[in-house]
């Protein structure tokens, strides 16, 4: 893995300096015009938050039923993360909504389920900082049962009628009609996944360093 | 000592302890009484109530009052600690958790029994037309908020910040059952009665129920030791 | 027909437990056989409760391993816990039940027949007289005496005390005594932790000095009790 990064984060910054340009070259859409095209990067952060839930949610069983400590670590560092990019595609779609829709906020099913979702990774980090001691086992199942409630968050969605363009979007420029914006939002997607990846590796090896100052703390009592 | 015989015990336990005091049994009613009559002050307009309103009353009264009853009963464990004991049983300690999750589901029902009508009767309701797809939907979201409620209260048991962090880490996670009990419920009031909207609503609650009961059976072991 | 789970002894191999930075237990090795009567001391905070915790099954240990006649937990699953008996500081008592519901819950709870089992506890608890009566009214002493019966009703192999002569008066005291000696005789293992070296002393067969979390002494138990355990641990 630490040889990989180097590669990994040159990779993720070429990609991001790339996309202002795979972005124009996109086609207007018909109704939103230039605003639509911070769907692509609200898409991809959303793509990237899904990866951070999963990875906190398999992480955290790890640790639970496995104890391993490098499941904690991976689960703190996801969970940061979909806290990040949540909050991101969070702003992106109210910047978005309030050119598009005339609003800041709209009680759209899906807008409400993203800060449910996000709700639950922040509380996350709450019961990390607040449980006292124990508090990891009791993040981890936080961690499980989030993971495991956010497909049904989003099922309950699709079932919810919605003014939310997104499911409709998606499927459309899949349909071969819009080749650069599938290109686009492909091209976005992968990108922050690897920002995802990049960030998930930075923040395991600050973990990782601070399991290692309390293990040398506790090597210090050793009289061994 | 089989699963379900340890189970039943600790049923049978909480049952006791309930029938000499009627603690929980009182106070998670009318707190769930005063919650319907409070949002009545507030959803009532010009002495009518606003359309639609009662099963998104309903299910707040439902989940506020379950979120005390969850808390109160573990309450009871820390206490003296009765928590570890049960942990020493010679039983399966899941089983300890489906005794538990019993209760409440039972509690929260007898609660409903009495809401209901309540809800029917002062917001013009017609919450009796379809007296089975009302009860399978309020079964199975009480279901599906106990069971991860249950869990979440018994891990939460020895921790300072139990009354507050419950509430915070239950309801983002039980968001799907809240929909569904709302929107299916909503669903039967409708006028006609949407019956495929509320059939979706119950498969979705039905998965849910799946899915949460059996990831709490598997890990409340290891989240219940230290 | 199952044989029975049984043990001999039980024994902690390097067993250790830290909970981030702060160490509770390390490097112990301790073991503990048949009619022993094991005396944990030590000050507070010394890590005795977490010792406890781990041989009851309820704190599992960061490294090493704790095992039951040479098998772990982890393989021999709930029956195990049937030959764990654990009496701590809190008592594990149900206040709004009676003393007899309480003793009959906890007999169905390990499968044994309830109302022999529950007479047999009532009279050795001396509560007989006051069984249908409320926990909550209890003294001190009358909870302790119903709690160490509680804790003994399935008549386990591994006996373990935790603090058990806090707030107690000197009979009770001599009460709890004579049944721990009592248990020892008739082949449990019996594990008792303390700071309270008086008590400890003439009590305990084997000694060992548990101090920030590693075991100072692993000894028998020799006159001069508190003599020798100010020379290991010192008067702080």
């Amino acid at each position: 893995m630490r040889k990989l990064f180097a590669p990994l984060l040159i990779v993720t910054a070429g990609m991001f300096a790339y996309a202002p340009i795979v972005i124009a070259n996109t086609r207007y859409e018909s109704t939103m015009f230039l605003v639509q095209k911070i769907f692509y990067f609200h898409f991809a952060s959303w793509m990237a938050w899904a990866a951070a839930i999963g990875v906190c949610g398999v992480a955290s069983a790890f640790y639970l039923f496995r104890g391993s400590p490098a499941g904690d670590r991976l689960a703190v560092a996801g969970a940061e993360l979909a806290v990040l990019f949540g909050a991101f595609g969070l702003v992106s779609g109210s910047l978005w909504g309030r050119k598009a829709w005339g609003v800041w906020w709209q009680w759209d099913a899906r807008l409400t389920m993203a800060l449910m979702a996000e709700l639950i990774f922040v509380s996350y980090l709450l019961v990390r900082k607040y449980g006292g001691p124990g508090a990891e086992k009791l993040a981890a199942g936080m961690g499980i049962f989030g993971a495991a409630t956010t497909p049904f968050i989003y099922k309950s969605v699709d079932w919810w009628r919605t003014i939310h363009p997104q499911t409709s979007v998606v499927r459309k420029l899949g349909d071969g009609t819009v080749p650069d914006m599938y290109f686009a939002m492909l091209y976005c997607s992968v990108a922050f996944l690897l920002l995802f990846a990049s960030l998930l590796t930075i923040r395991m090896q600050l973990e990782g360093r601070r399991a290692e100052l309390d293990r040398l703390y506790l090597a210090l009592e050793d009289p061994s | 000592m089989t699963f379900a015989k340890a189970a039943f015990l600790v049923l049978k336990k909480d049952f006791t302890i309930e029938v000499k005091s009627g603690e929980i049994v009182y106070t998670t009613l009318f707190f769930a009484v005063s919650c319907v009559l409070i949002f009545a002050i507030a959803f009532v307009k010009e002495g009518q109530p606003v359309e639609g309103a009662g099963a998104g009353i309903l299910w707040i009264a439902v989940l506020f009052a379950g979120n005390l009853a969850l808390g109160r009963t573990f309450e009871r464990e820390r206490y003296g600690e009765t928590v570890r004991a049960l942990l020493l049983a010679p039983a399966p300690r899941a089983a300890i958790y489906v005794g538990k999750l019993l209760g409440i589901v039972l509690l929260l029902l007898a609660a409903e029994c009495l809401l209901v009508p309540m809800v029917a009767f002062l917001f013009h309701a017609p919450l009796f037309s379809r007296p089975l797809m009302l009860t399978a939907i309020l079964s199975l979201g009480t279901l599906g908020f106990a069971s991860v409620g249950t869990l979440f209260a018994a891990m939460l048991v020895r921790s300072r910040t139990r009354d507050v962090m419950l509430p915070i880490l239950l309801y983002p996670i039980t968001v799907p059952v809240i929909i569904a009990g709302v929107l299916g419920t909503s669903a039967l009031l409708q006028s006609p009665v949407d019956e495929p909207m509320a059939q979706l609503w119950i498969w979705m609650l039905v998965s849910f129920d799946a899915v949460f009961v059996t990831l709490a059976l598997w890990t409340f072991e290891p989240l219940m030791t230290e | 027909m199952t044989v029975p789970l049984d043990f001999d002894a039980v024994r902690l191999a390097d067993v250790s437990r830290h909970f981030g930075r702060r160490r509770a237990l390390s490097h112990i090795s301790l073991e503990a056989r048949r009619g022993d009567i094991l005396g944990l001391l030590g000050p507070n905070g010394a890590g005795k409760s977490t010792l406890i915790g781990m041989l009851a099954t309820l704190v599992a240990p960061t490294s090493g391993d704790v095992r039951y006649g040479g098998r772990s937990a982890r393989e021999l699953g709930p029956p195990l816990r049937r030959q764990i008996g654990l009496l701590a500081h809190e008592l594990h008592l149900y206040t709004e039940l009676t003393a007899r519901q309480n003793l009959t819950f906890f007999s169905n709870l390990y499968g044994l027949d309830p109302r022999p089992t529950v007479e047999l506890a009532l009279e050795r608890a001396g509560l007989a007289d006051r069984a249908d009566e409320d926990v909550v009214g209890f003294s001190r002493g009358m909870r302790q005496r119903l709690a160490l019966e509680r804790a003994l009703l399935h008549a386990p192999r591994l006996v373990l005390f935790d603090e058990p002569f806090t707030g107690l008066d000197d009979k009770a005291v001599g009460l709890v005594s004579a049944r721990l000696r009592r248990l020892a005789a008739d082949g449990a293992i019996v594990v008792l932790a303390t700071h309270d070296l008086d008590l400890a002393d003439g009590l305990v067969t084997r000694v060992a000095v548990v101090q920030s979390g590693r075991l100072v002494s692993d000894e028998p138990a020799s006159a001069g009790l508190r003599e020798r355990y100010r020379s290991l641990v010192g008067t702080a």
